[in-house]
Order: structure tokens, then C-alpha cells, then sequence
């Protein structure tokens, strides 16, 4: 399975990431390559096999619904880029 | 000084026959005389550490103090620490001040230890080498124009270069078994779960897990104990109680059933790796083990399973980097789809941004069956051939890396070969299984790692097999040239 | 051609625990903006979920109150999306394993039939922030703090055929949800919201219309309303030789018209897969049972209840039981004055027009269920007549106080005494002349129709206290006894 430019764009835009124009064939290529290795996967009989997604056989455990978190905000805010009235700024959203 | 284990600097402190401020002070001195040359570190925390030590110091003074108290470790810079920068080695969290201690962190805040700083790594852990950080490169205390390996790399070199008694890592898929392998140190991948993930930044939730690594599995096994057990804000942290790691390093081995896997032993395996590993095992036979070919047929699959599932994970982790609350933003984005495409084009390199887009792929519609559940099907067929080799054997042993440290730059624009370096230990961290990488020997200057891999929860035996073997050995005490 | 609407509802309902699905934090209504957002709901980097005890019951319960099968093994995903209001640019979403499986619904429709809503699925998944448009230099402002509240969104089949079909769905999820205690149901802020997916067909067609989704609906009148101009514009788009083309559109309640949301419009891919954070979730019967044990009495064997316990009507039971607060209300109205039908009336009548005219709940009722109960059982014992009853109540809604209070304090009490009711009758007749002539000059069967002017006279002479049936019974008596 090969990618080419438009894959590689549309990929991109899905994950929100700006790549240069002139990386892109570089990019199909590496991303090519890593598929080609996925390839070898695809011999593989799993039919009637589990997907794993833990390691380890346990279930969710659960937390008490008890408020154990007091208002932080202005420590939690000091990471932020932009931020006016206790609010995080972005350019304008659109809806 | 620096040629003391942690459990001899233990011993210093009890005896008062140092302070923890004039130990920390000595290796802080160390730090800023000798990293220019290694880029261990990225922060160095001089003013939190004299003051952990001097709490430290009173502590003991009291008679109030643990086991782990006035000493000094460092950090993988991808543990939270309150009021230090966790920069994940990226661009991305250059100016990320953590508002919050990573559970790991706090634990060892809490057992007395001094935090020396935050070391170097492969930006968000992604890669083999430590070359992919944002702060550039570390290097390999044995050869300054090799890579230390990676993800951990700089806890690996600040280890081997005595910059550090001790340091933390993380392994997503040999991030603490390969470093510690080519920078001739120990270090050990705990079981999934065994260490909570709570504020360590997250690569692929289901492979990451913490660990120690250190110059000597008594030293490791240390750390585990204060970093192991339940954490109610890990959902995926394993309840299971915690051993008493020291107790069990002296056990004998003799009855102890060695399984060498034939698949780690194949063409692609450097000789002169492979006979530092037999010259290994024959140690063992001495100590009275006895040793069995084992298969683990999927070995092979493991490159795939774990570069769908690592990158998957990781495309999804890794959203909440977009410029809003915390991080990199871009300067004058012109809407809201700018902010997010250059805050995160230029704030991840590209190594993350190449795994980002084929996890993207890989769930991405129409493929998520043929690409992410395949995947997770070949997990299980890899968990399932450990669990029947495990029937048959104590430990499975085997090398940790197919080759020595390879040069800065060698590997850089070519992924797959990188990726193919993690062959022994991704299988690992798919089954979910506690392995350790020892020094066992050199090849041409440069050390090599045996990989000792456990059942479910076996640290204590792992830690056990490990320490015997340093009884028996000097590897881990060899030092590079210079240091 | 005549056309069939198909609509399917999606309702989101907050869950009301006390702090969110994956953290410690409040979920507290109207705090100032992101106080409520602790380092999870910000998604600060290595912070990671836990699951909320309580949102997991209250999906159960829901589950068991609409006869579906619960998912002993359900699994949270990630649906990936970026958006200001999205922290950790996924949704913790359940999507192939939800914690509630198919289970259906009763309806009453006007026509006093049933109808049968099929429910697809529930599932649990966390709230997201909002943005906040006001102009901040031209940008928007992002607050978290409903960033991971617990919501279950329930899932319809697309049963509904009508817009008011629709609307009594909604209302009876609605009196479910209030009624388990699960979620607040206040539209107007948000607590319950709902989507509808509409198209329409040709009737006797099998296949399905491409369907459209509205959003933003915030009151059930709404969901009629949007849905009725929706099918006119997808019926008048199709005779004009257009498409429908499968959208979300936005219901604008003021110009009562829905518009395309073109920003929504991009081709998603969302990557669904399942949260590597979170375990799945495992539950046993013995979990299932203990709930099933401790579910409140839900709105269908309410109505029930006040059929056969109180003898109400089958219409008085729906539109009693289909609150549980107004339901409740009008069971301890019964308990307080011990007459069901009039308690019925007066929580039907008096009270719910005074309450919509001020637009009020009735948990804000200023007359409280033992108020109420206490005037009517004051009428029941003839202490005040049903006339001097409303006057009570308007004095209680205005200024408070108990039936007694306000009898004692205006003098209102029913004057029983035979011998000041005589005086008045006695007056009465001796007034009116010419109608006691009537009356004599009438046939007999004809006269019980002109008692009733007689008795207008006395009860306003009266002030509308004189006992009536003393005053019917005496003045019947005194002009018979003229006319012989």
C-alpha cells in the first residue's frame, strides 16, 4: 500500500497538522514504508482471535462521586497562551 | 562518591558519613562541570533539590527518615513535577510549568528523595536514539558520537555517566531496556500496571509503564519499591500488593529454568552480541540453572502489531496538544484551524508528527479493521506465546538490542530501520510482562544488555535473577573511559 | 402524493451526580467559568480518567426504566474531533458496547391509543465545554466547566410518525429521567437536549428518506414546532424537484425556521476506537438486581395507581403522573385533604393555571401540597364553600399562609348556624316580591329551576358563606310552605 500527496494531506488535515509543501513526498514515502511493513500482518490467520487492548484481564474501577477538586484555576490557567475573565481565548468560533 | 550505589549511598546518609545537602551539592557541581558533554539533562533543579536535601538532612536528624530519604534521582522529563518545566523533550511543552507531581513523583517526594533535574528524551518518547529531542541529542558516555538509545536516554547516560545515582524511565516499547542496554546499565520494565501512569505524559496508554534505572538491580529494586502499587487516579494500575523487593534479591538460583526464545537468536542478531549473551547464560548454568529452547513464534509481528497500535494511541493522546490551554501556540493565527495546524506543525517534531499521521491512517475509515484490530489480534497471538512459554520456564532470556549503540545520524532518515532495533523488546510491552536489561559483557568498546523477561507481576524474581548475576560479575560495575 | 414523516430522537440528558464522569470535580450549575475544570477536564498532559460510581447507576436505572437489556460488559471509546470545547480533542464516548442495550417505551398519543417507541441504545459519554461568543478582540472564550459532566444519550429507532408523537416521547423520557432522579430535565439550561432526526417518504414506501438532524431544540414545544416546518420544507423541497441532502440543521425558534449549519458540514472521520485509559466496565446480576430493587415508581404504574387507588380518570392519571414533581406534589395534596378527585381538580385547575401564568415549576410553587391539602379538606368539612375556597387560595399564593390562618383572619368561615341562614332566607323573600309571585304562579315541576335566583340572592347577602345545601334545603321549605 503506497500513500500519495493527497493522502498524506488528508491525513494531515484530519490530525491538524501543518506540513510544508515540500516535506510531503518525503512524508508519503516514510509513511509508505510503514505500511509496507504493516504488509506482513496481513498473512497472518486471526480468525476467532480476541482483540487485545489491555495486557492485563481487569475491569474499570470506580471512583466515589465525591468532589475532591477545589477551583485552581488561576494556577491551572498560568500554562495558558491566552486567557481574559477566567476564560481561555481562541480565535473566533465559528457555529 | 559517584562510584557509590544508591543503596551504598543509603547507607552514607544512616551513618552520617555525608549530608544529603553536601551529596546532592557534589552531584549538581558534577552536573553543570560534565553534561555540556553528554546533554543529559534538560533542567537541572538546583535551588528544589538543596531544599529537598535539607529536609532530607533534617528528616534524619529526627530519626524520622526512610530507606529512600536525602537521595538524589532525576527524572525523565516526561514525569509531571510541580513548579518545574515537563517538557517531554518537544517544543510543544517548552514552557509547560506543571501545576501537578506525577503520582511517581510524589511518591518519591514523599519517601525523601531529591529531585537533580529532568533528563533528555525522544520527543513524547517517540524513538530509539534520543535524537529526537527538541533539545537536541544525548550521548553515549562510551562513545560521545553514538546515540545512548531512547526514548530514555538521557536517564540512561546521566546513570551511566555518574550524573545521577539513579534516574526514572518509561518503556512504551524498550524505552528503559535499550538505553540501559547501550549505555551498560540497569533498568527494568515493570508489568503493565505495576507503576501508575498518573502524570506521566502518555504515548500509548496500554504499553506505557514507568520504571527504575539504575547501575545495579539491588539499586532498582529500590526504586520499584517506591514507585509500585495501586494509584486510585489510574484506572489501569494494578491493585495487586507490593512484594518486598529486597527481601527476595538473595534467593539461590540453582533449579532455575532459563528459556531461550530461538526467534531472539536469528540472522539479524550482531554475532558478537550473541556471544556476550551465551557467555551470560553459561554464568547462569554455573549458578546452578538449567536452560531450554523456547519459541515465540510471532516475535517477528511485533514490529507491525506495536507500529499501528503505539502510533494509534499516540494520534489520540496527543490532541490535546492544540495551542488552547497550555503548550506551543503559534503567533497570529488567522482562525481556528490555523491555531491548531501550526501550533502543532511547529510545535512536534517530525518523528512525532510522522507516527501521528500513520496512527491517524490507522483508524481512519475503512482501515481500522485491516490496520487496528488486526493489530490487536496479533497481540494476543504474541501475550499467547509468552503465556505458554512461561508455562515451561522460570525467565526467558535473551538480548535486549541486535546491536551495540549505532552512530548519531546513522539511522535518522530511515525509520524502519530505527524501528527494527526494537525487536527483542516490543514484544514486551504488547504482552503486557515485566522485563529488565542487565549489562553482560562489551563488544568493541561498547556494552551489551541481557534481557531478563518474567511472568505477570515476577519483579521480585527478575530483580532476584538479576542480582545474583551481579554477585557473580563486574559487568555493571564497568565504567566508561573518562568519567 | 401523500407524504410519512419518520422521526428518531436523540435525547442527551445530564446525569445529576456530584461531580463528573472522569473527575473529582463539581458539576455545580452557573459557576463562574472554569472554576469547576480540574487538571482532568483540562486534559492537562499525563492526567488520566477515573469512572464516576454514581453515573453508572443512574444509567442502569435508566436501562431498567425503559425495559432494555444492560450491557454487563461495556466499553468506553474515544471519538476523535477537535474543537475548543473538546480538551483532549476526543470525546470518552461508549459506541460498540454500550451500558444500555435495546429497549422500548409506551407513548399515549391524543386519541387515547398507545404507541410503542422502540429504544436503540443508551450510552454514556462526557460533556463538552462551551464557547462563549461575546467579543473578546474577536475571539471567543472557552469554559470547561461542563467539560466532562456525565450525560447518557438515549438513542430512539425512528418510530415517531408524527411531530407530536415526537414531542410525547420526549415528554415521557422526560418524566422518566425526573422521576429516577437521574437528571434535573430543565431544557431551558441544557440539562436535557434533544436532536431529531426527520425525513419523510412516500407513503406506503418501504425505504427511508434522507434524513435530516436538528439541533438546538430547548423545549418540547420547539421539537413540535421545528419538526412540523422541517417535513414542510423537505416535503415542498421534493415537489419543487429538489434533494434532501443528509445535514445537520439548526432550528431557530424566533423566525420558527431551520437552517443549514455549514461549519458542522465537513466529512467527519472521528476514528473511533476504545479508551486504552479506561478498563471495560463489568457488572453482575446481583448489581443489576439491587437497582431493580431500589427504582422508584415510574410514570406508567403511577397512572396506573391513580386509576385504580384514586379512581381517577385515565386522562387526569397521564397528565398527573407525567411529572413526578407535579405528581408527587398532587399525592401529598391527596394525603392532606383525603379527597383524590378534588385534589386532581385543583392541582389541574387553580394551581397549573396560576403556575403557567407565572411560568413557574411547581417545585417553585408558592402554595405548598400541605397548603393546598389543607383548603380543600376545609372545603370537604364545609368549613368554606368551593367559591370562598378559590378566594383562600389566591390569598394564600399572594401572601401565604394556611387555609385556618387565612379563614380565621378574613372572617371567611361558612356560616352553618340555622338560625342566621333563616334571617337571611327570611330577608331574601320578603325583598323580592315579584319573584316570590313567580314562583307561587308557577307550575311545581317548573319552580326547582327559579330556586337557583333565590339562591344567588342569599349567598351574595351572604358574602358566600351561607352553607349552600342548608340554604337550598330551607328555601325550598319556606316558599313552599307561601305556596299552599
Amino acid at each position: 500500500m503506497s500513500l500519495d500527496r493527497s493522502d498524506v494531506e488528508r491525513i494531515a488535515h484530519l490530525a491538524r497538522l501543518q506540513i510544508n509543501d515540500q516535506d510531503i513526498p518525503a512524508y508519503a514515502e516514510n509513511l509508505s514504508s510503514i505500511l509496507h511493513l504493516f504488509d506482513q500482518m496481513q498473512s497472518i490467520d486471526t480468525t476467532g482471535v480476541e482483540p487485545l487492548a489491555h495486557p492485563l484481564d481487569a475491569v474499570q474501577r470506580l471512583r466515589a462521586d465525591v468532589v475532591t477538586e477545589s477551583n485552581q484555576r488561576e494556577l491551572l490557567q498560568r500554562n495558558a497562551p491566552a486567557t481574559e475573565n477566567g476564560l481561555f481565548l481562541v480565535p473566533k468560533v465559528i457555529e | 562518591m559517584f562510584d557509590l550505589t544508591l543503596a551504598e549511598l543509603a547507607k552514607g546518609l544512616q551513618k552520617r558519613e555525608f549530608s544529603s545537602a553536601e551529596l546532592t551539592q557534589a552531584y549538581l557541581n558534577r552536573i553543570h562541570d560534565k553534561d555540556s558533554l553528554y546533554n543529559s539533562y534538560i533542567s537541572v533543579c538546583d535551588e528544589q533539590a538543596l531544599q529537598q536535601a535539607a529536609a532530607a538532612d533534617a528528616r534524619i536528624a529526627q530519626g524520622d527518615a526512610g530507606p529512600f530519604t536525602g537521595l538524589p534521582i532525576a527524572h525523565k522529563d516526561l514525569f509531571c513535577t510541580k513548579g518545574i518545566k515537563t517538557s517531554c523533550g518537544s517544543r510543544m511543552l517548552d514552557n509547560f510549568i506543571s501545576p501537578y507531581d506525577a503520582t511517581l513523583v510524589s511518591r518519591f517526594n514523599e519517601a525523601g528523595a531529591v529531585t537533580l533535574g529532568k533528563t533528555n528524551m525522544d520527543e513524547f518518547a517517540m524513538g530509539s536514539s534520543t535524537e529526537n529531542s527538541y533539545y537536541g541529542p544525548s550521548r553515549n558516555p562510551w562513545d560521545t558520537e553514538r546515540v545512548p538509545g531512547g526514548s530514555s536516554g538521557g536517564s540512561a547516560v546521566a546513570v551511566s555517566a555518574r550524573l545521577a545515582p539513579a534516574t526514572t524511565g518509561s518503556d512504551t516499547g524498550g524505552s528503559i531496556r535499550q538505553p540501559a542496554a547501550l549505555c551498560g546499565i540497569t533498568g527494568i520494565k515493570p508489568t503493565y500496571g505495576r507503576v501508575s501512569r498518573y502524570g506521566m505524559v502518555a504515548y500509548a496508554s496500554s504499553l506505557d509503564q514507568a520504571g527504575p534505572m539504575t547501575r545495579t538491580a539491588e539499586d532498582a529494586a529500590m526504586m520499584l519499591q517506591v514507585m509500585a502499587g495501586a494509584d486510585p487516579l489510574d484506572s489501569t494500575c494494578a491493585e495487586q500488593p507490593v512484594p518486598d523487593y529486597m527481601a527476595g534479591l538473595n534467593t539461590p538460583l540453582a533449579g532455575l529454568k532459563i528459556g531461550l526464545p530461538k526467534e531472539f537468536f536469528a540472522e539479524e542478531l550482531d554475532p558478537a552480541i550473541a556471544e556476550q549473551v551465551q557467555n551470560a547464560i553459561r554464568e547462569y548454568e554455573k549458578l546452578g540453572a538449567s536452560v531450554q529452547e523456547i519459541s515465540l513464534p510471532n516475535t517477528r509481528l511485533s514490529i507491525p502489531a506495536y507500529y499501528i497500535l503505539a502510533p494509534a494511541e499516540a494520534s489520540s493522546n496527543l490532541s490535546r496538544f492544540d495551542g488552547v490551554r497550555y503548550g506551543y501556540r503559534c503567533t497570529d493565527p488567522k482562525d481556528l484551524e490555523d491555531l491548531y495546524k501550526r501550533s502543532r506543525g511547529e510545535g512536534f517534531g517530525s518523528e512525532v508528527q510522522r507516527r501521528i499521521l500513520v496512527g491517524t491512517y490507522a483508524l481512519s475509515e475503512g482501515y481500522y479493521d485491516a490496520y487496528y484490530r488486526k493489530a490487536q489480534q496479533i497481540r494476543r497471538l504474541i501475550q499467547q506465546d509468552y503465556i505458554n512459554a512461561l508455562q515451561q520456564v522460570d525467565v526467558i532470556m535473551g538480548p535486549t538490542t541486535p546491536h551495540p549503540a549505532f552512530r548519531i545520524g546513522e539511522k535518522s532518515n530511515d525509520p524502519v530501520s530505527m524501528y527494527m532495533e526494537d525487536i527483542f523488546t516490543l514484544s514486551l510491552n504488547l504482552a503486557g510482562l515485566p522485563g529488565m536489561s542487565i549489562p553482560c559483557g562489551q563488544t568493541a568498546g561498547l556494552p551489551v544488555g541481557l534481557q531478563i523477561i518474567g511472568n505477570y507481576f515476577a519483579e521480585a524474581k527478575l530483580l532476584n535473577v538479576a542480582h545474583q548475576f551481579q554477585l557473580a560479575t563486574d559487568w555493571h560495575k564497568q565504567t566508561p573511559a573518562g568519567i | 402524493m401523500e407524504w410519512e414523516t419518520v422521526i428518531g430522537l436523540e435525547i442527551h440528558a445530564q446525569l445529576s451526580t456530584n461531580t463528573k464522569i472522569f473527575s473529582g470535580a463539581s458539576t455545580a450549575f452557573g459557576a463562574e467559568p472554569n472554576t469547576q475544570a480540574c487538571a482532568v477536564d483540562l486534559a492537562l498532559p499525563g492526567t488520566l480518567p477515573v469512572f464516576n460510581e454514581n453515573a453508572l447507576r443512574m444509567a442502569v436505572m435508566f436501562g431498567l426504566a425503559v425495559n432494555a437489556e444492560i450491557g454487563k460488559r461495556s466499553v468506553f471509546d474515544r471519538k476523535n474531533y477537535f474543537y475548543p470545547d473538546l480538551p483532549k480533542g476526543y470525546q470518552t464516548t461508549q459506541l460498540a458496547e454500550p451500558i444500555v442495550g435495546p429497549g422500548y417505551i409506551d407513548i399515549e398519543l391524543d386519541d387515547g391509543t398507545t404507541r410503542r417507541v422502540r429504544i436503540h441504545h443508551a450510552h454514556l459519554e462526557e460533556d463538552a465545554g462551551k464557547s462563549l461568543h461575546e467579543d473578546f478582540h474577536g475571539m471567543s472564550g472557552i469554559d470547561l466547566n461542563r467539560a466532562g459532566t456525565p450525560l447518557v444519550e438515549i438513542v430512539s429507532e425512528p418510530d415517531m410518525r408524527t411531530a407530536k408523537e415526537a414531542s410525547a416521547y420526549a415528554r415521557k423520557i422526560h418524566a422518566i429521567i425526573t422521576t429516577l432522579g437521574i437528571c434535573d430535565g430543565n431544557m431551558a439550561e441544557g440539562s436535557m437536549r434533544c436532536d431529531c432526526n426527520v425525513s419523510v417518504r412516500p407513503k406506503g414506501q418501504e425505504a427511508l428518506g434522507t434524513r435530516t438532524e436538528l439541533k438546538n431544540i430547548n423545549s418540547f414545544r420547539f421539537i413540535e414546532r421545528a419538526i412540523e416546518t422541517e417535513v414542510a420544507r423537505q416535503i415542498d423541497l421534493i415537489e419543487d424537484g429538489g434533494r434532501v441532502i443528509q445535514e445537520t440543521r439548526l432550528y431557530d425558534p424566533e423566525r420558527n425556521e431551520t437552517r443549514s449549519m455549514r461549519s458542522k458540514e465537513e466529512a467527519n472521520d472521528y476514528r473511533y476506537f476504545p479508551c486504552p485509559d479506561l478498563l471495560p466496565v463489568i457488572i453482575d446480576d446481583t448489581y443489576i438486581e439491587q437497582i431493580r430493587a431500589e427504582l422508584p415508581e415510574l410514570p406508567d404504574a403511577r397512572k396506573a395507581r391513580f386509576v385504580s387507588e384514586f379512581g381517577l380518570s385515565e386522562y387526569d392519571a397521564a397528565v398527573l403522573s407525567a411529572y413526578h414533581a407535579q405528581a408527587d406534589y398532587f399525592e401529598q395534596v391527596t394525603r392532606v385533604a383525603g379527597d383524590a378527585k378534588q385534589a386532581a381538580n385543583w392541582v389541574m385547575g387553580e394551581l397549573a393555571k396560576n403556575l403557567n401564568q407565572k411560568d413557574l415549576d411547581i417545585k417553585e410553587s408558592p402554595v405548598s401540597a400541605d397548603q393546598l391539602g389543607g383548603l380543600i379538606a376545609r372545603i370537604k368539612d364545609d368549613t368554606i364553600t368551593g367559591k370562598i375556597a378559590k378566594q383562600v387560595f389566591e390569598i394564600m399564593w399572594a401572601e401565604g399562609g394556611s387555609a385556618d390562618e387565612i379563614i380565621e383572619a378574613k372572617g371567611l368561615r361558612q356560616v352553618t348556624d340555622t338560625g342566621a341562614i333563616e334571617a337571611i332566607v327570611d330577608q331574601v323573600i320578603t325583598e323580592c316580591t315579584t319573584q316570590v309571585d313567580q314562583y307561587k304562579a308557577a307550575e311545581p315541576d317548573k319552580r326547582g329551576k327559579m330556586l337557583g335566583f333565590f339562591m344567588g340572592q342569599i349567598m351574595k347577602a351572604s358574602q358566600g358563606k351561607a352553607n349552600p345545601g342548608q340554604v337550598q334545603g330551607l328555601l325550598k321549605q319556606k316558599l313552599d310552605a307561601l305556596c299552599d
